[in-house]
């Protein structure tokens, strides 16, 4: 994985994101959406460390995960405008979307439920004589529910190759760490007897070399590793936000989150030239991306239910 | 022929899928040793990686179990007491139920959640003691609530061999209940075919798992009475209602027998099918436990809450248009 490759990742959910809420503003994506700006460089360098074949789980602010992990930018769009060539065929939206060919389980809007699901795919991955391992993104406000603890048990408990990514935006909402943590966020993890470590969150390289230790780590068989990402929201919780006009963070504040922008951390790595060359190949692959799913039909109201059971046959 | 229990058949069950698909592991509280008697000589037969002992994180196992039938597994868990349903109502409903439609039909969540000892325990009191079926057929989970060894065999294997997540219910009241069967013609039991459980043209009574057999009690007591059908829907979702409509049809009258709460019960929703779909010749009734109720400590009362023989008695002459003795 080349500086450029982890570019282009940033770059690409960078600009997918900002064109998402133009989205939501011209009514084109209904409903809110949970910005990942600003925390791009955890999902790219997170992501760069896995194969192909490696599992994810992800979150409410999922768009970035799914993205890096290699979804298809246009089935992503369609996914959130709701139209049937979507992801999950317009049945998931934001927040569940789901590309199982890709090895991603899903995006979870229950905080801290995504773990346990992570954790027990990890193991019957193990148990079916496969090499892979999972990755489960949370946020900090997800290391205060109880689900999310037990599944630290158990997978430290098991030795589940399951990697515990913390993405540490410093709110829950607008609940700021400090007010909702005791303890420590990488304590939670070590008192389960697992390794946990605190990394710079805003630089993709250095989320990809840890990664990769602990994605060999947990390929030993030697169990699962606990990364907490420090980072910082650009953008609102949601889109809905500026509506309810919350004032919680300081402009202060804000500009000292900008000041590290992983795109630009990342892009400062590159040659202008190539930075620009990566810029342009992105806008066109988004210009493309929009127009498929801006032009893709919306699913057949008769089929609301489909697919709401595996096996249909017993309800005529 | 061989006498079979109720429980000793969910065990067998649970023995034959586990030999027959490597895909299916069973996992829960003191499994290992097979405390509650579900799990007898499994982990014996089949091991650790089989037999999955957890610690209490019943949140987090529930998941877990998501998690394993996404990446291919069949997992069964076993619930120690119906109350954990409560706590694991989140993981069940909103997670394993919801993935296939979420993900636009991407996945399958083959989960089977088995509580063995649902309902009154006898003495167990308010925590131990209830029997949530009617809130996983609210949402749409497949519910299952077998009434004899031969059904507890066939819908538990049909349960564990179905692509989406089951609940089989195995009321405590039911556990001891053993049968002659031959063993050779246990088979699976398809989800959502009830089944006359006793034949009769006056009346229809529905009644379900330890109750089919108190019902079927009530039958013969009042045979020089009323010629009563006892039909056993088997599972509580879906529901089987052609069947209970073909009994119906017979017999123009209607009696639920229902131990759960009264209000949006499932004896509530038995009488809205018969309000939609039937014609009958009397109001039918349904004889449950009372609204909201919480199962008392004290034997007496705990009897008291729970629906009895003497009301379905009462029912029944209720809608044969002679009063209650
Ligand atoms: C269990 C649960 N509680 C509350 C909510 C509502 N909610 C959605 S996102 C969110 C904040 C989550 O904060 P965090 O885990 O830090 O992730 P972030 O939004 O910062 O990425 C809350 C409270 C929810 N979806 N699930």
């Amino acid at each position: 994985m080349t500086s450029i490759d982890l570019y282009r990742t940033v770059r690409l959910i960078r600009r997918f994101e900002e064109r998402a809420i133009e989205f939501v503003r011209s009514g084109e994506i209904v409903g809110g959406i949970h910005p990942y700006v600003g925390q791009e460089a955890i999902a790219a360098g997170v992501c760069a460390a896995l194969r192909a074949d490696d599992l994810i789980t992800s979150t409410h602010r999922g768009h970035g995960h799914v993205l890096a992990k290699g979804v298809n930018p246009a089935r992503m769009f369609a996914e959130l405008m709701g139209r049937e060539s979507g992801l999950n065929k317009g049945r998931g939206g934001s927040m569940h979307a789901a590309d199982f060919s890709l090895g991603i389980l899903g995006a979870n809007a229950i905080v801290g439920a995504a773990g346990s699901i992570a954790t027990g795919a990890a193991w019957a991955q193990r148990r079916l004589g496969k090499s892979t391992v999972a990755a489960t993104f949370f946020g900090d406000g997800a290391v205060n529910e109880g689900m999310l603890l037990e599944a630290f048990n158990l997978a430290a408990l098991w030795n589940v190759p399951v990697l515990f990514v913390c993405e540490n935006n410093g709110y829950a909402t607008t609940m700021p760490v400090d007010s909702a943590v005791a303890g420590s966020i990488t304590g939670r993890a070590k008192a389960f007897g697992m390794p946990a470590f605190t990394i710079d969150g805003q630089d993709p390289e250095k989320v990809l070399a840890a990664t990769t230790a602990a994605v060999e780590r947990a390929r030993a068989g030697k169990g699962p590793t606990f990364l907490e990402c420090t980072t910082y929201r650009f953008d609102a919780h949601h889109t809905f936000e500026h509506r309810a006009r919350l004032n919680y963070r300081s402009n202060e504040e804000l500009a000292a989150g900008w000041s590290r922008d992983p795109v630009e951390i990342q892009g400062a790595r590159l040659s202008l030239d190539d930075r620009a060359a990566v810029d342009t190949e992105i806008e066109a692959l988004l210009d493309a991306a929009a127009g498929i799913a801006l032009g893709s039909a919306h699913p057949d109201p008769d089929a609301a239910l489909q697919y709401l059971y595996a096996s249909p046959e017993v309800f005529s | 022929m061989p006498k079979l229990s109720y429980l000793k058949a969910l065990n067998r069950a649970l023995g034959d899928e586990l030999e027959a698909d490597e895909r299916v592991f069973v996992l829960g509280e003191d499994v290992r040793v097979a405390a509650s008697n579900l799990t007898a000589g499994l982990f014996g037969r089949f091991g650790p990686e089989r037999v999955l002992d957890t610690p209490l994180s019943e949140q987090a196992f529930t998941n877990f179990a998501t998690g394993a039938a996404l990446a291919g597994m069949r997992p069964v868990i076993e619930f120690q007491i119906p109350s954990l349903l409560f706590l694991v109502f989140e993981q069940i409903a909103n997670q394993a139920h919801k993935l296939s439609l979420m993900s636009g039909g991407q996945c399958k969540v083959p989960v089977t959640y088995v509580v063995p000892g649902s309902g009154s325990r006898t003495g167990w009191a308010g925590q131990h003691s209830d029997h949530p079926y009617s809130l996983f057929a609210h949402v749409g989970v497949k519910t299952v609530v077998p009434a004899t060894p031969a059904d507890a065999y066939g819908l538990l294997l049909s349960a564990i061999r179905d692509d989406d997540p089951v609940v089989v219910f195995a009321p405590s009241g039911a556990l001891g209940f053993r049968d002659d069967v031959d063993f050779s013609t246990l088979a699976p039991v398809p989800l959502g075919v009830g089944r006359v459980a006793r034949a009769g043209s006056d009346v229809t009574v529905v009644a379900l798992g330890h109750l089919v057999q108190d019902a079927i009690a009530v039958a013969d007591e009042l045979a020089g009475e009323a010629s009563i059908e006892v039909f056993d829907p088997r599972t509580v979702y879906p529901l089987d209602v052609e069947g209970l409509a073909a009994s119906v049809a017979r017999t123009r009258r209607l009696v639920v027998i229902d131990d759960s709460n009264r209000t949006s019960g499932f004896g509530a929703e038995v009488l809205a099918v018969a309000a939609e779909r039937f014609e009958l010749d009397a109001p039918p009734r349904r004889v449950t436990r009372p609204d909201g109720a919480v199962l008392p400590f004290a034997l007496a009362l705990d009897r008291a809450v729970q629906p009895g023989r003497d009301d379905l008695v009462a029912a029944i002459r209720g809608v044969l248009g002679r009063n209650a003795k």
